[in-house]
């Protein structure tokens, strides 16, 4: 017993680590390729990429459920790459949930405990626990998981992970099946119970919203490969790639090029425009659609602007998107309804100020 | 949303909707056949049967004296006995198809490729083309004394081998090969709607191989499990030919005695008194096993 606390003492405090961690399926079809990351103790990891990017590949490694081709997976000084799912300190939240429909609430919580062989009081009363801890009602306990709503079952499933004491709970896309209102709820809940809980918690979504609302970092991952990895911050504002900055929401992405003068020169929008942070030779420049604003064009109040014609708007809730031609390209302009009463053939001028947007590589 | 509505709207639109009159309605004309085929070749002798059951022993026609006796002469003469060895070897054989079939079923349904599924389902599947008491004289052939297996034995090893045939373990080796493909396709079904997710989940938070199986995949696949034990112990019930051509006189099946009873005998109304107590216990048989699933199904399985 004090063996056992002491090595969970021990690995409570230690980070997942994958190095160089590969999957590849056949010869040709790649999986995952030479995956470095760091995953600290408590954090909360997500793993955005669009379908076949390899993210759910990359989870599943993590859990042990998939023999990598190459490279390991460490907890602390402990290399875990070959060990099986079921000892493992990992527990996953599957896509579908995975709950089992022939038990009642209480028992699929207390199912991790059943197998370890815990006496039955005592499955209750922790089946009781995660009840509260999930803010379930505590008469669940005895109701069968087939009559609960999709919310309910989301939350019996975390529970259960729970139930399990893993050191890291692995998310696999569990929210996709779940319609709007409801997904906004569970997110800001999930946020909830990794405060409450302090563990690790490494979500896989393919949306790049769910990633932005509850991440305290993102790894972005494409074709196998991770391309970026950094706060929500860092991934909205600052994204390596073009692909990443088209990826997490609308963005005006424009060739540009630094001038001799300090400036960025941009052929698309036809105009050298003023920058202040720091420049990438022959790269992108980045600008997102809330950073601009329309401005009255006889006194110019900002240090960059571009003139051209609505053709489209689109109402989004409280704000409203404009998409204005200007030149061959468009420019998308987000702002609060409220702002400006600008109409579809309009004319207007839109600016931003010399500190906003970001210069990205080829 | 009901109680939102306006009762009396919602009645007066019901009474609007479209009614099909029973002789207008295809699917009663189109079960026409199959009505006809049940009620002459299927109903219709078991209920002569039954009513012959309460003839007077000896009997060749049916008339108004009823009576119980061949009931009474079941346990009179013994033949209750019969009932135990076919209910006992009918169940030994159920559990042994059980036991062979769920690996495969397994394999079947998640581990094997397609390619190799289809090649072990068609392995299991080509027997059934060649008719029952072919294969069973084929191990006739194979068991008897001086068949093949005794016969390499003596003249690679010079060994007599003891006689095979004729006990009760030959009749269970026949029904089981005979009947293991109607365990194993349930068990294919109950095990196909597990979902893979739910055993790695289950493996995920900590079971072993075994709490995967007994805590998980039979709870879940137990209408396969239920059904293909049913059909294997029905089926082996009311098995004759292995008993016949395995068994020989050593083992007296209920199938036999009432085979005797009808051919040798002459008997009809107790042959059909014999045959009507089998009726009953496979009927109840099957309606247990099929009401638990349906009862599990609602209630969901024990703590």
């Amino acid at each position: 017993m004090t063996e056992a606390n002491t090595s969970q003492a021990d690995v409570k405090t230690s980070d997942l680590r994958v190095e160089g961690l590969t999957k590849l399926y056949g010869k040709q079809e790649v999986g995952c390729i030479d995956v470095e990351l760091t995953i600290a103790d408590g954090e909360f990891f997500t793993i955005v990429g669009p379908s076949g990017s390899g993210k759910t590949t990359l989870m599943r490694m993590m859990a042990g459920m998939l023999r990598p081709t190459a490279g390991k997976v460490l907890l602390g000084e402990t290399d875990i790459t070959t060990l099986a799912p079921q000892v493992r300190p990992t527990a996953m939240v599957f896509q579908h949930l995975a709950l089992f429909p022939h038990r009642t609430v209480g028992q699929n919580i207390a199912f991790p405990l059943k197998v370890r062989g815990v006496a039955k009081a005592e499955r209750r009363t922790t089946a009781f626990e995660m009840l509260e801890l999930l803010r379930l009602p505590a008469v669940f306990i005895d109701k069968p998981v087939t009559d609960c709503s999709g919310g309910e079952r989301q939350r019996v499933a975390i529970a259960r992970a729970l139930a399990y004491e893993p050191q890291i709970l692995l998310f696999d896309e569990p929210l996709s099946a779940i319609d709007y209102q409801l997904r906004k709820v569970l997110q800001r809940e999930l946020k909830q119970i990794h405060q409450r809980t302090g563990r690790t918690f490494i979500y896989v979504t393919h949306s790049l919203e769910e990633a932005l609302v509850m991440s305290d970092r993102i790894a972005i991952m494409n074709e196998g490969s991770v391309a970026q990895v950094g706060s929500p911050e860092d991934i909205y504002h600052r994204p390596a790639q073009r692909m990443i900055a088209e990826f997490m929401g609308a963005a005006n992405v424009w060739e540009a090029t630094p001038t001799p003068g300090g400036g960025l020169r941009c052929p698309e929008i036809g105009q050298d425009i003023s920058f202040t942070g720091t420049k990438v030779e022959d790269g992108y420049f980045m600008l997102r659609p809330e950073q601009l604003a329309i401005v009255d064009p006889t006194s110019p109040t900002l240090p960059n602007s571009v003139t051209g014609t609505i053709s489209t708007r689109y109402i989004m809730g409280s704000r409203v998107h404009y998409l204005i031609d200007v030149g061959d390209t468009v420019v998308t302009v987000e702002e609060l309804v409220a702002a400006h009463n600008a109409n579809e053939g309009d004319t207007v001028t839109v600016g931003w100020s010399d500190s906003s947007g970001w210069s990205l590589p080829k | 949303m009901t109680a939102t509505h306006d009762k009396e709207r919602l009645d007066e639109l019901a009474a609007q909707e479209p009614r099909i009159r029973f002789w207008r309605n295809p699917g009663g004309w189109w079960s026409l056949p199959i009505v006809v085929l049940l009620g002459v070749g299927f109903a219709g002798p078991l209920l002569i049967v039954l009513i012959f059951s309460f003839m007077p022993a000896g009997a060749f026609d049916i008339s108004a004296q009823f009576t119980l006796d061949n009931y009474q002469s079941i346990t009179r003469l013994s033949f209750d006995r019969s009932y135990i060895t076919s209910l006992r070897l009918a169940l030994i054989t159920t559990l042994i198809c059980l036991v062979i079939s769920y690996p495969i079923a397994y394999a079947l349904v998640k581990t094997l490729r397609p390619r190799a599924a289809n090649i072990v389902t068609a392995l299991i599947v080509t027997p059934l083309l060649v008719s029952e008491n072919t294969r069973l004289f084929g191990w006739n052939l194979i068991l008897s004394k001086r068949g093949i297996l005794d016969g390499t034995s003596q003249s690679l090893l010079s060994t007599e081998l003891p006689t095979m045939l004729f006990n009760e373990k030959a009749i269970i080796l026949g029904m089981v090969y005979i009947y293991v493909p109607f365990m194993l396709f349930p068990l294919v079904i109950g095990l196909s709607t597990v979902p893979d997710e739910v055993i790695e989940a289950a493996r995920d938070l900590g079971a072993t191989r075994w709490q995967v199986l007994h805590e998980v995949e039979a709870p879940l696949a137990k209408p396969g499990i239920v059904i293909g034990g049913m059909l294997t112990f029905v089926l082996s019930l009311g098995a004759i030919s292995e008993a016949q051509i395995l068994g020989g006189n050593a083992v007296i099946t209920i199938t036999k005695d009432i085979d005797r009873v009808f051919g040798f005998q002459q008997n009809w109304p107790f042959g059909s008194a014999l045959s009507v107590v089998l009726v009953m216990i496979t009927s109840l048989i099957a309606y247990f096993s099929m009401s638990r699933i349906n009862l599990d199904e609602v209630i969901g399985g024990g703590a």
